[in-house]
Formats: C-alpha cells, structure tokens, sequence
C-alpha cells in the first residue's frame, strides 16, 4: 500500500492510501471534532460536525473528514470561517434537542454555540446512530434501529430482540452522547415487555 | 415472434410492418396518458371501438389509445391522422360524430381548438398555439404509439439507433458522439452524460451497470411519466445503446411504485423487446449481451437521488451516502454504474441516428437539443410541453402556456421543483438555459415549470416547500434534518404573524450551513427556494415579519 503525502492545517502528513482525512490528522494528533464517527463502526457521515475545507488543484470544496479519503498534495484546512460557522450551527441544532450532553457542551464553548438559539424540541436524541450501527455492525443484533425519516427520524428499540439481548449487552448506552439510547431502551421495556426480560441463554 | 438475428432482419420486419399499413386510412389516436386517463379518456376509447364495431368499419378505420399528447388542460385529446386533425376535451357522446366525420374525410368543428381571446380555430396539431411553438423531438411521437405495440415504434424507425450503433461504431465511437452533441443530463444536474458514460467505461471491474432513473418524485414533475408511459421503447433502446458504450450488461430501470399504467407498460415493452431480440443475449446477432431488471421506489422522495437510489437497489433503506468516489466508478455492490435520467436516455437514439451535428444545431452554445417542461400552476395551458433549449420562458408561459388566467400577470415562475428557484416576471425573458437560469438561482431542474399569479403569497410557497423537503429528507445528517426543520418552524411563525426581527438572519445563516455541510444533493439544495425568494422578494418577508409583530 502505498503512502501519501498531503498537508493538514499547513503541516506535512503521510498517510496510507485508502486512509481518511480524520484518521491522517488523528495520527498526527491534529484534532478534529466527531459525534457520530467510532472508530470500529464504518464511517456514516451524517453529524456533519467533522467537516474540513479541502483543496485539490486550487479548488476549494468542504468535505467530511470521516469519509474524504487522503489524496497526494491535498491541502486540509480543520478551522476557517465557514468551517466553524458550520460547527456552530450544527451544535446550535443539536443542543435543541440536547442542551445538557457533555460532549455539545464542551464542543459548544469551543465554537461559541448559543444553547438557546432554537427553541427546544421534545427529543433529546440527535439521531448519531451509534447505537444501531454498534448493535448491527458489532454485535449483530439490531436490537434497535431507525423509523420514519425527515424530522420525524427515531431510534427504536425491536422488543423481541431487546427482550433477550439488551439487558446483558447495554454497550450501546455508554456510546451515546446524550443518553437517549437508555431511555429509549427503558421506556421499550416498560411498554412492551416489563417484568419478561430474559438473558440471551433463556430464549433458545 | 421468433427473436431478430441481424440489422437485415429488422429491416425485413419494419418493411413487412409498413406494407401492412395504409398512411391513408384514417387512425383515431386517443390519449391515455396520466391526466386524460383522469379524464376517463378510457370511456372515449371503448365508445370509439364500439362505435367502430358497430358501423363494421374496422378494415376503415384504426383506434389507438397512446401516452401523452402534451395538451393535458384540454384532455381528453384526440389526433386523427392523416393531417393530425386535433378534437379537445372529448367525451363519449362525440364519439360517433367523430367517426362520421372521420370516415368523410370530414372535420367537426365543434370540437376544434378555439383561440379564447380571437376565436380563431385551429384545426392540425402544427396550428394548435400550444404546440405551434414546440419542437417535439421526443415527445412528438406520443400520438403516433401504441405504448403496448412494439410494432408501433418500430415503424416509425424505432431500433434502427441501436442497430447503427452495434452494427457501424464501435463504444468508443457511441460515446465521442454522446460527447459531441454535448448532451448534458435532464435529471436535474446538467452534467455531460458523454462523460460520464467515459467515467464508467473507463473505470475498473468488469461488472458495470447502466440505470434509467425513472423516479420523477418532485411536485410538479409530469413529463418523464409522460414520455417513459408513451413511449418505453424509446427510452429503453437510449439505454441499450449507452449499455453496448459503457460496456454493462446488466440494466436497472427504477422507477415509481404508484403508477400502474406506467408499470404494466415498461414490462410490456421489456418483454417485447426480449422476445424481438433486442434484449438477453447475443441482440440482432451482435454478440452483445443485455439485460434489465425493473424496481420499484418506496414511496420516499429522495430515493430519486442517484446514491439513494443505488443503495434502494441494492435492497437498503434509500438513504444517501457520500459521493466522495463518484458512483459512475464505484455505485451499485461498489461497481460502476452509470445513472441518466428517463429524458437523457431517451435523447440518445436521435443522437446515434441523426448525428451530433444536427442535435448541436438545436439549442445554445451549452445548452444543447430540447428540453421537455411540465406546465402548471397558474396558467391558461397546463400540460407537457417539448421546446428547444434557448426558448426564452416569455415563449413558453405566453405563447405556449397562454398565460395567466384572468388576464392576470405572473408574480413569478419557478423552476426545478421544491429544490429549485422562483424568478420575477421582469425576467421572464431569460432563455432556457443550463447556466443562464442556475445564475439566476432557479435551475432547469428536471424541468418542471410552475407559474404564480399576482396574489401568490411568496412566504407561503417557502413554507409550503420547506414543508415537501422537511418530510421528504431521510433524516440520516444533522443540517437537513435539523436545519429544515428549524427553517420551517421560522417560515411557519411568519405565515402566523409571530415573525421576529432576526428571523431572516437566521434563515440565512440557516441556509447557508444547509448549503454547504449537507451529505447529498436534496440537503445541499433544499433551501434554494427560500433563498431565491429572500433574492427576488426580500420585501414581502419583511413586510410580513413587520405587520406581524405590529399585531401582537
């Protein structure tokens, strides 16, 4: 595999081919803010929070550096003013639903994000999917997953696969940013199964 | 029909098809596309046979229910040819009128188009004001098909394209006169389909695929439906001959799940072209191999979107994914596959046939060939209209369109659906154009047309597609999801009055992150409505933020 040579934030970084922007700048220890990226899972794209401006060749585009793959002589810019203004906004968007997840918080003070900018909305989800990547990919369950779409998007939990798996598991909730997964999780028990819950070895 | 094994063979075929046919004896052709279909044009049909079969004229006369004829307002339609002798807004008591007319030779004019302004009668299609300023390169034929008859197609040359381009080019020489006719694609991006068909030749893997997006999933957006129902051959054979460039094998038509009669006749159409030979292995005898499968959307407008769609495909939820790696190199399973809308393909048989000259001939300098439109909202003519890139819009909502009803004049005209753009009227010169139109911020799109009358609420039609998206988006990245979402809950309180002083400020910083962070193309363009009309009508948003919080 070949390695190569391209620049983050005006400083020189090798990288191998097929490797990503945010895995070149973690190497070298060049931050770059992520809510829904783990480093086990494939990279999904969709909090937006990673975005970089990138160069190729003179052209300036914005990218997300969880998936934007490394390119000899690209030029990698982590902060400019739309890259922050981005974060910002993103955050702004987020902490409506979630003002009180350490991760937002301590990423807002960072880019100066108003907590009350948006008025709150009533779930305090904000959809990373970490959760149902890390049941389908890792534990191969999909205990829980995605409903609707658009604004009305959720996470939900399956209650005849939580009723056996989750209770033994629960590495989903400690992934979550805003501890909705838990929630979630509880409020599908309480509903659907309260009392039933079995371990894994019961179910057979 | 035993499958064609050469280029001679299909010309024997189209010879014996023509000979059995009289150009003289007088042929009903009576629309059956979406909206005369709605018009129960379907009664007109039966009343037509039935009246045919009772005067025993049936060695006289030939009944055809076809797609779309473009003049939808005034359905159901009518064209008898010869002469393409047009009757409007038909119903089943004037059938048998027609037909005594017909078999004279004679014209009812009863049912004849009536200027509403003159009161002038036009009697042949090419008199009729909607169509007299068209050139229906694709869409002129609908008349002339029976959308369930191979047969049909093929005497009107249909096949002859792919025949050419099997038989005398070699891919490379399909694809260079692609890119010489610089046929830039209809879905919406505008992008130069040579290109793309060289991207996805050129890229690695022996496994390709060629992919007719026949989605249409935009308010507004009636002509694919209306070319792909009328004339499936058409678009199939664009999709054969871009298969034998690209060098795929294998061919995905996706398209809605909601409209049988569009359904009932692609399968139709694929069946008819299996068993004629020009689908499945060895096709006319030249070696090539091709076949296609059919799917279906479910129900969700951005599995319209390329990435969407091949994930759709692919038998996942159809949510977009970066296109970091264009998919021309790496789409369905991670192999190349090269993506056109129903109105690319269907422009590529008169590319091969008559040659990247002519097709240049027609358009602007990078704007090339026809441009199909679906008319509506507030104007005198809705319906499909086919006009030459170049056509300044003045052409198209007056003298096509009719203009607005009630003598009234357009606020605005807005193009390219709910991710497109609103113009004022005083642009309304502005031709048809890829970059003319995007510089004005309301792009072709995929060419629907919406005209809006003097009292239309400006604000209101920002809610009114913030609304479409906010429910449209699949919801997997934060600045779609959560940006409409906000834009919405602001546009909504201004519509109520509750507008604030900061709310256009946050509109645009809103739109702007939109603009850029979103992971595909729906996000990235969904707030260019809005931003078109903080652009041209700036004013009334302020005045409604103003009234309203004087109100409370």
């Amino acid at each position: 595999m070949s390695e190569i040579l391209l620049q983050i934030d005006g400083k020189a970084v090798k990288a191998d081919e097929g490797k990503t922007i945010l895995q070149a700048a973690q190497s070298e220890n060049i931050f770059i803010p992520t809510l829904c990226h783990h480093k086990d899972l494939t990279p999904y794209g969709a909090c937006r929070i990673c975005l970089v401006e990138v160069e190729v060749r003179g052209r300036k585009n914005h990218v997300v550096s969880c998936l934007y793959p490394v390119a000899r002589d690209l030029i990698v810019r982590t902060r400019s003013e739309t890259v922050d203004k981005v974060r910002r906004m993103i955050l702004e968007e987020l902490l409506a639903h979630a003002p009180n997840s350490p991760e937002l918080v301590h990423l807002a003070q960072e880019y100066g994000a108003d907590k009350d900018r948006y008025e709150r909305e009533s779930s305090f989800c904000i959809l990373c999917g970490l959760c149902v990547r890390y049941c389908a990919e890792i534990k191969q369950k999909n205990a829980v997953g995605f409903i609707e779409r658009g604004a009305r998007r959720e996470i939900r939990f399956i209650p005849e696969i939580a009723s056996t798996e989750c209770w033994s598991c629960q590495e989903c909730f400690s992934l979550c940013p805003t501890s909705a997964a838990q929630a979630t999780y509880f409020l599908t028990e309480a509903l659907a199964f309260p009392g039933k819950r079995k371990a894994p070895s019961d179910s057979a | 029909m035993p499958r064609l094994h050469s280029a001679a063979e299909l010309e024997e075929l189209r010879a014996g098809i023509l000979s059995g046919r009289d150009p003289e004896m007088p042929c009903i052709a009576v629309c059956a596309g979406a909206g005369c279909h709605g018009l129960d044009s379907g009664r007109v049909v039966s009343a037509f046979e039935e009246e045919v079969g009772k005067l025993s004229l049936g060695a006289k006369v030939t009944i055809r229910a076809t797609g779309c004829h473009g003049f939808c307002e005034k359905g159901p339609n009518v064209v008898i040819s010869p002469g393409a002798i047009c009757y409007f807004e038909v119903k089943p008591e004037d059938v048998p009128d027609i037909v005594a007319h017909t078999v004279k030779g004679e014209v009812l004019d009863r049912l004849v188009y009536t200027d509403p302004d003159t009161g002038q009668k036009a009697v042949h299609l090419g008199e009729v004001p909607f169509y007299k300023h068209q050139t229906r390169l694709l869409i002129g034929d609908n008349p002339r098909i029976d959308p369930m008859r191979i047969e049909d197609y093929l005497a009107l040359g249909g096949y002859a394209a792919l025949s050419k381009a099997l038989f005398e080019m070699s891919p490379d020489q399909v694809i260079d006169e692609v890119k010489k006719a610089n046929l830039r694609g209809r879905g919406g991006g505008g992008f130069p389909a040579g290109l793309k068909w060289e991207t996805a030749k050129n890229a690695p893997g022996a496994d390709k695929y060629v992919i007719v997006n026949g989605h249409e999933g935009e308010p507004g957006a009636f002509m694919d439906r209306a070319l792909f129902t009328g004339n499936p051959h058409l678009v199939l054979e664009g999709l054969i001959i871009g298969a034998y460039a690209i060098g795929a094998h294998q061919g995905f038509i996706y398209t809605r799940h909601d409209s049988p009669q569009l359904i009932a006749h692609i399968e139709r159409a694929l069946a008819q072209a299996e068993e004629y030979g020009f689908l499945g292995e060895n096709i006319l005898g030249s070696g090539f191999n091709f076949r296609v499968e059919l799917h279906f959307d479910v129900g969700i407008f951005v599995s319209g979107e390329s990435s969407a769609l091949m994930q759709s495909i692919e038998g996942n939820p159809p949510e977009p994914r970066s296109k970091y790696i264009r998919t021309s190199v790496s789409g369905i399973w991670d192999r190349p596959s090269n993506l056109n809308n129903v109105e690319t393909w269907a422009n590529v048989p008169q590319i091969i046939s008559r040659g990247a000259e002519w097709y240049t001939s027609i358009g602007t300098e990078r704007s090339k060939g026809t441009k199909l439109i679906s008319l509506s909202g507030h104007i005198m003519n809705s319906g499909v209209a086919e006009v030459p890139m170049g056509t300044p819009l003045r052409t198209i909502v007056y003298d096509i369109g009719g203009g607005v009803p009630g003598g009234k004049a357009p606020r605005a005209v807005h193009l390219g659906g709910p991710m497109g753009g609103s113009i004022p009227e005083r642009l309304i010169d502005t031709p048809l154009d890829f970059d003319e139109l995007a510089a004005l911020g309301a792009p072709i799109g995929a060419g629907g047309l919406l005209v809006m009358d003097d009292e239309t609420d400006m604000v209101e039609v920002a809610r009114y597609l913030l609304e479409f998206l906010t429910n449209e988006s699949c919801g997997k990245c934060v600045p779609c999801r959560e940006g409409m979402r906000q834009m919405l809950k602001i546009l909504t309180n201004i519509t109520k009055g509750k507008g604030k002083s900061d709310d256009i400020g946050r509109l645009e910083d809103l739109s702007d992150v939109t603009g850029v962070a979103c992971l595909c193309a729906l996000g990235k363009t969904a707030p260019d409505p809005l931003r078109s009309m903080l652009r041209y009508f700036r004013d009334e948003f302020e005045a409604q933020i103003a009234s309203g919080t004087e109100a409370r």
